[in-house]
């Protein structure tokens, strides 16, 4: 392989992207700021049965966004989505098993 | 004169850095090292989690949370992250002095965030809820710890990223470098972002 092929794959898997404006940062802050709002006061309203899935739902969605935006998964190269998104998943996967192992769940 | 030539020279040979994957090493590794972190993470969330109701007859960490005074520090952690992109966004436009602006500021915000965590600390423990008192504290105590000991490298991390700036050494060309704090950065963002709610707002 010569240097100019070498140049031209390394090229071609270089994906060459806009990245945000600013007030797209803030705006995606600002949202943040709001569910986080939002928890806090689903904190301290007697939802019953609701609250923890409502909680958790929410923490994903802030998750996603700061993973997505501010850490610009959205946009990088899909590789570091995987390994990632691969310890995430681990780590859930095998801390779930082992709560499950201590009962926590009953 | 020479001097005056020279440093832009510097710049374009880092730029230049290839790799045969086509992507930069440190971000590759920064990614696996952050993947790994989940593992950590996950570990001390789950000791949390099996141990916080067992107080042997003594207070728990759940019967003195501050919920006002804890969803303020997640505020601004998260109001941190914002400032540490907005950071990247600047000098990625070779803006370097609002950059420096950015990072100074993530760093401070970063600073009340952990001391808002020592006085909290400090608060349990004048109530009687200290790190040896029973499992659900010991195990609060290490897992609040780590994620205060991870924002206190990442303030070391941004003060460097600040000197270097200061120093004339942390140019567009090298936005990369800050890339990465501010990856690691959001990481310690997004752990907080699970452990407010698993912690602090789940009830027991």
């Amino acid at each position: 392989m010569t240097t100019t092929d070498i140049s031209e794959a390394v090229d071609s898997t270089e994906v060459e992207h806009e990245h945000p404006s600013d007030w797209q940062y803030i705006k995606i802050a600002l949202i943040l700021a709001v569910i986080t709002g939002f928890e806090v006061a689903a904190s301290y309203v007697s939802l019953g049965d609701v609250l923890v899935p409502l909680l958790l739902g929410m923490m994903a969605v802030k998750f996603w966004l700061v993973i997505t935006w501010f850490m610009h998964l959205r946009f990088d190269g899909k590789i570091f989505k995987q390994l990632f998104i691969a310890g995430l998943v681990l780590a859930v996967a095998v801390y779930t098993i082992t709560l499950s192992a201590f009962e926590f769940w009953a | 004169m020479a001097t005056a030539t020279a440093a832009p020279v510097a710049h374009e040979t880092h730029e230049e850095h290839r790799t045969s994957t086509g992507m930069s090493n440190t971000k590759l590794a920064m990614w696996v090292f952050l993947g790994s972190e989940c593992l950590l993470f996950g570990g001390l969330i789950s000791s949390y989690l099996i141990y916080k109701t067992r107080g042997a007859g003594l207070l728990v960490p759940t019967d003195v949370f501050d919920i006002p005074f804890t969803s303020v520090s997640s505020f601004v952690l998260l109001m941190s992250s914002m400032t540490m992109v907005l950071a990247l966004s600047a000098l990625r436009r070779g803006d370097e002095a609002l950059s420096r602006v950015w990072i100074l500021t993530t760093a401070m915000l970063g600073g009340v965030f952990v001391g808002g965590q020592v006085y909290e600390f400090t608060t349990f423990l004048r109530e009687g809820v200290g790190f040896t008192t029973n499992p659900a504290s010991s195990a609060f105590f290490t897992l609040t710890g780590f994620h205060g000991v991870h924002v206190g490298l990442g303030i070391v991390m941004l003060m460097s990223a600040f000197v270097m700036s200061s120093k004339d050494k942390l140019h567009k060309e090298q936005s990369e470098t800050l890339e990465i704090i501010g990856l690691y950065w959001h990481f310690v963002d997004v752990v907080w972002v699970v452990l407010f709610t698993v912690v602090y707002l789940v009830p027991a």
